[in-house]
């Protein structure tokens, strides 16, 4: 008998490790900017080149930073989650359009509709890489002291909002 | 004759073309650099960072946007004058341990490191363990005389 108990002893285990890796996503890695100051940057506007946006400007808020793109298909798939949540207004939503045309940009939050505060416009992808953004959709959550407090790698979920990023906004909201 | 040969070799050129390694393309930008040193550094660099696209392939293989633009920005760091320690900082310190192909060793990566290496040394104890078990002497016992009564009307039975 022993000798039957020990390999399926061994094949539990195994299994055991194998089911948790299925649940595993390879493709979000976490962010080493977790409860660090969130990059300094400034850039232009999307709809005036003139005027710029960045960290400076943002602080004493908490703010999202949601990267996107009209090429960005997920984008669009998130899009209306963020439309619903800007209209809950409940915190500061900043865009940063990373590696995408002007007109392309405009063209697309005119058929989808505008969530955004203020959108940042990356064109060469600097301020993505300094936020370490290596798929987009991703969001950032920034707390009043300018601290990144959250990061979602895709697209939000109902569920991501809801249950997730909401309750810690309101956290955050109190903090002083 | 004579377009016909010019035919045959435009077609072997062709065939040729279909040959070369798709890789060849990859990661072609043009840089200059002021010195060989300098250019051995990039080099290395885009070997040992990983592609955080396409997970399984370091800056140099890959053809993804995001390592166009890390190539970049390793390139500009190289001919800033950066040292191979203050780049791979900046990457790490944007993209965690992950960005790099060989992660460093650290409290969170012991298990990493040495995982392997103690299963391996599990494996051979236990071949050990197996291999030196006395060999069970419950066979060399001889036969009860109910057992060979079997045995011989098995035998009768052919």
């Amino acid at each position: 008998m022993n000798r039957y108990i020990l390999p399926l002893v061994a094949f539990i285990i195994l299994a055991g490790f194998l089911a948790a890796g299925l649940k595993l996503d390879p493709r979000e890695i976490p962010s080493p900017l977790i409860d660090k100051p969130a990059p300094a940057f400034s850039v232009p506007t999307l709809f005036d080149e003139t005027q710029s946006i960045g960290t400076e400007v943002l602080k004493g808020q908490v703010w999202l930073l949601n990267v996107w793109a009209s090429w960005c298909v997920a984008c669009r798939q998130e899009h209306p989650l963020l439309n619903e949540l800007a209209g809950q207004n409940l915190l500061t939503i900043v865009g940063l359009n990373y590696k995408d045309e002007r007109d392309d940009a405009k063209q697309w939050l005119g058929e989808l509709g505008n969530p955004y505060t203020v959108i940042a416009h990356d064109l060469k992808g600097n301020v993505g890489i300094d936020f370490g953004v290596y798929g987009v959709p991703e969001s950032f959550l920034i707390d009043k002291n300018g601290q990144i407090r959250f990061k979602q790698i895709g697209p939000f979920t109902p569920d991501d909002i809801n249950k997730k990023l909401i309750p810690l906004v309101k956290t955050l909201q109190a903090e002083s | 004759m004579l377009a016909q040969f010019r035919r045959f070799t435009l077609l072997l050129l062709s065939l040729l073309l279909l040959i070369l390694p798709l890789s060849l393309f990859a990661g072609i930008e043009d840089h200059k650099f002021e010195s060989a040193e300098r250019e051995a550094l990039y080099v290395r660099l885009t070997k040992e960072l990983r592609c955080l696209v396409c997970q399984n392939q370091n800056l140099a293989d890959s053809n993804a946007d995001l390592a166009k633009d890390l190539r970049q920005k390793a390139y500009e760091m190289v001919t800033d004058g950066k040292s191979h320690a203050e780049i791979t900082e900046y990457m790490i310190a944007r993209y965690g341990d992950f960005v790099m192909y060989s992660p460093p060793m650290k409290k969170t990566t012991y298990l990493l490191w040495i995982g392997p290496f103690v299963f391996l040394l599990l494996a051979i104890l236990t071949l050990f363990y197996f291999l030196r078990r006395k060999p069970s002497t419950k066979d060399d016992q001889p036969l009860s005389e109910a057992e060979l009564e079997q045995a011989r009307r098995l035998l009768r039975k052919d």
